[in-house]
């Protein structure tokens, strides 16, 4: 690819606003332009504890290593046949040399999804319950130079929710939060858990990365499962994207899933977001940074998005760049078959064909009824407007409710399921 | 009586190396275990057997 | 692998190019040397037993003095038997390697896998590279290696059946998931299957009883040899493409897609 090409193809993330302090924005036209005002990437936090694992090191060496451009077709047609696909094969089926295989490709995600999960696709929903952010994540549409309305839900607010969303017949639950350790507390999310329990079967956390101690807490109260996003597994990249707070230091986030598991909770997942960096080393990362923990905490569960970036609240024009839709149904094929027993969520971002068509190829969990806004859901689910709701982080795609995608799921032939899940 | 291999053998007052000449071992090709502990070589002369001790003399054989 | 890359066995920090390891039971002391030298092996293993003062032989007269020599465990019943005789082993003064084998049933002669984990715990805190023998169970390799083996020696059907891989799917999930080397051990009868186990991706085969029952030793060890040697080739080079019979797809899954 040329120069000049590249430079067409980069989002521009920054942004102003015009309500922003003369201070802030110094600060912030500070972080942006001048690098060496920035903290190391790498420097932990005082209170950010310190694991010992070799599988970062394991991941970032293969991913330095990976040249995607030196395999061919010959590569990706053994990877086919092989029974079981070895790290090398993922690299093959990863690589530009893939993509005429890819309706091959989908047949053999289709067996090996069904042999692992038979025709079953979990449906579920987010909740967020703030989103306040101590961040500047640049493409992110809480980052905490973003003007917009912030929220957060109180005790009962987010009973309220849950008692919508459980009324509609959802079963499973993920909480979110924007990552933001002093306005969301371990607390704060403690209790919105022991809630959740009330009225799912299995509740899953995305919020910011935690000590393990913290990560037990919260599975005591009644979290199970844990799913933090690494954005990229680029740190050069990383670096310039992550400008503020503690989602600037790169390693602690790596270990978040680690540490999860060392908390007690039974599952983990794992994403980068598709389109920050170059999207097959990420790939390659992400289910690299599975594969390892798969093996050294086998006891665990283990689950993959792929989201990719979306236009945000005051800057519509970012997005996921290359990653089109047939890349990224290939790196979900290739997750798929070096990875058969991993579970694929698909987000909302992604459109209603493509979820349609992907929940038959190797996606088992959808999101439903989704809002990524705070305190909304009474709106969304009956139409009804009453109080302040906080902003949404990105713009979704597919806005089917729970109801249509159960029946929209059954029409493809496909089983949806809200729950086998027993809390032991 | 000394406990050698399983069987009763007049082996008390004897050193291990004295033992091991005596009942036409190869001290080379062999290990031995006195009374339940590995019996270093170096050991062998400066101990003496009494009644009542175990002796197991092992050597290597053919096997897979 | 990379191309200049030496394709070695590595066991608890020790080399080999030979990837057969070869057993010294059921034969004549006399074919021992030859045995290891048409085979090529640079392993020979041996079993401990009580000195017989009528026996003037020593076996170790016949092995070549490069062998690197594995003694192993047979005749425990329990991890304390198999600790006793590794000890032992290590007296007679022919290193630290030591294969555990520990067997509670006399009649299919399957080892016992949580003894010797229990065994495997103990040897490799005191020094030992221990190499333990084992009925093909994930669980209990993964905690072999958290126990501190140097490598899994999975049985390819019962000891001394001739009867091959058996247990081949059982044999590949360790060879997927275990990071130690993979031997495969026990009834292995034939070089065919010693090649096959090795086409999977097994580190080494060990084999014994396929040779002393064989009409010529020696030629035998010469035969193994090269099988093992042609199916770690054959491994190496990545097998390749097997048209699958009648797998022709239906409707297509991708026509969805947007550019």
């Amino acid at each position: 690819m040329t120069e000049e090409k590249e430079e067409k193809q980069e989002n521009q993330f920054l942004i102003d606003s015009d309500r922003l302090s003369e201070k802030a924005l110094a600060r912030k036209h500070q972080l942006e332009n001048d690098p060496s005002c920035r903290k190391d990437p790498m420097e932990y936090f005082p209170d950010m504890e310190q694991i010992h694992s070799d599988v970062r090191e394991e991941v970032i060496r293969q991913v330095e290593a990976y040249d995607y451009e030196q395999y061919t077709a010959v590569d990706v047609r053994r990877a086919l046949e092989h029974k079981t696909c070895s790290v090398e094969d993922f690299k093959a089926l990863l690589s530009p040399a893939a993509l005429p295989f890819l309706e091959e490709m989908a047949q053999k995600a289709h067996l090996e999804t069904s042999r692992h999960f038979g025709n079953t696709v979990y449906l579920f929903t987010p909740l967020y319950i703030a989103n306040y952010c101590e961040n500047y994540c640049v493409y992110c549409g809480f980052n905490c130079y973003n003007d917009i309305q912030r929220l957060q839900l109180n005790r009962e607010q987010i009973e309220h929710e849950m008692k919508v969303i459980a009324d509609s017949g959802m079963e499973e639950i993920l909480i979110l939060t924007g990552e933001s350790k002093k306005k969301s507390s371990i607390e704060y999310i403690g209790e919105a858990c022991k809630l959740a329990r009330k009225y799912f079967k299995n509740v899953g956390l995305e919020i910011y990365p935690v000590n393990t101690d913290d990560y037990r807490y919260l599975h005591e109260c009644g979290a199970d499962y844990v799913t933090v996003f690494q954005e990229t597994y680029d740190l050069t990249k990383y670096e310039t994207l992550h400008l503020l707070g503690h989602k600037r230091v790169w390693p602690y986030r790596f270990e978040a899933q680690e540490r999860a598991l060392m908390g007690g909770m039974r599952g983990v997942g794992f994403s980068a977001l598709l389109g920050l960096s170059d999207f097959r080393r990420d790939a390659l990362a992400t289910a690299l940074h599975l594969w390892y923990l798969q093996r050294k905490y086998p006891q665990a569960e283990f689950s993959l998005s792929c989201p990719r970036l979306r236009p945000i609240i005051n800057n519509d024009k970012i997005n996921p760049l290359d990653v089109g839709e047939k890349q990224l149904c290939q790196i979900l094929c290739a997750y798929r078959l070096f990875l058969p027993y991993a579970g694929i969520t698909v987000s909302s971002r992604e459109s209603k064909p493509f979820r349609n068509g992907i929940a038959r190829i190797c996606a088992t969990k959808i999101s439903a009824g989704v809002s990524t806004g705070i305190g909304d859901h009474e709106e969304k689910y009956t139409g009804r407007e009453e109080g302040a709701v906080g902003d949404e982080q990105f713009e979704i795609c597919d806005t089917r409710s729970f109801r249509t995608m159960y029946k929209d799921m059954a029409g493809e032939g496909l089983q949806p399921v809200l729950n086998d899940y027993l809390y032991v | 009586m000394v406990k050698v291999n399983g069987e009763d053998r007049a082996a008390a007052g004897f050193s291990v190396t004295g033992w091991l000449q005596e009942a036409g071992y190869q001290p080379a090709a062999v290990a031995v275990e006195y009374n339940g502990s590995i019996l270093g070589r170096t050991a062998y002369d400066s101990t003496i057997l009494k009644d009542d001790d175990v002796l197991e003399i092992v050597c290597f054989m053919g096997g897979g | 692998m990379e191309k200049n890359e030496e394709d070695c066995l590595v066991l608890g920090g020790h080399k080999f190019h030979s990837r057969f390891i070869l057993g010294s039971g059921k034969y004549s002391l006399k074919l021992i040397e030859a045995a290891v030298q048409d085979a090529g092996a640079e392993i020979v293993t041996l079993a401990v037993r009580r000195a017989n003062t009528k026996e003037h032989e020593n076996i170790l007269d016949y092995i070549p003095k490069q062998v690197t020599l594995l003694p192993n465990t047979s005749g425990a019943r329990n991890a304390e038997e198999a600790v006793r005789i590794a000890r032992l082993a290590r007296e007679l003064g022919c290193g630290d390697f030591i294969k555990i084998e520990i067997m509670r049933d006399s009649k299919y002669l399957l080892p016992d896998n949580q003894e010797t984990i229990r065994a495997t715990d103990i040897l490799a805190r005191e020094g030992f590279v221990v190499l333990p023998y084992m009925y093909p169970d994930l669980n209990a390799a993964r905690d072999l290696v958290s126990a501190g083996a140097a490598a899994v020696m999975p049985l390819a059907s019962p000891i001394g059946s001739n009867k091959g891989l058996a247990t081949k799917e059982f044999i590949q999930i360790l060879i997927d998931e275990i990071d130690r080397p993979v031997i495969v051990d026990a009834g292995i009868g034939s070089p065919s299957q010693a090649c096959e186990a090795m086409e999977m991706g097994a580190a080494a085969i060990m084999a014994n009883t396929a040779l002393a029952t064989a009409g010529n030793l020696p030629l035998m060890a010469a035969a193994f040899r090269e099988a093992i040697s042609a199916g770690r080739k054959a491994y190496l080079a990545g097998l390749g493409r097997v048209l699958s019979r009648g797998a022709a797809a239906s409707d297509p899954l991708t026509g969805f897609l947007r550019d």
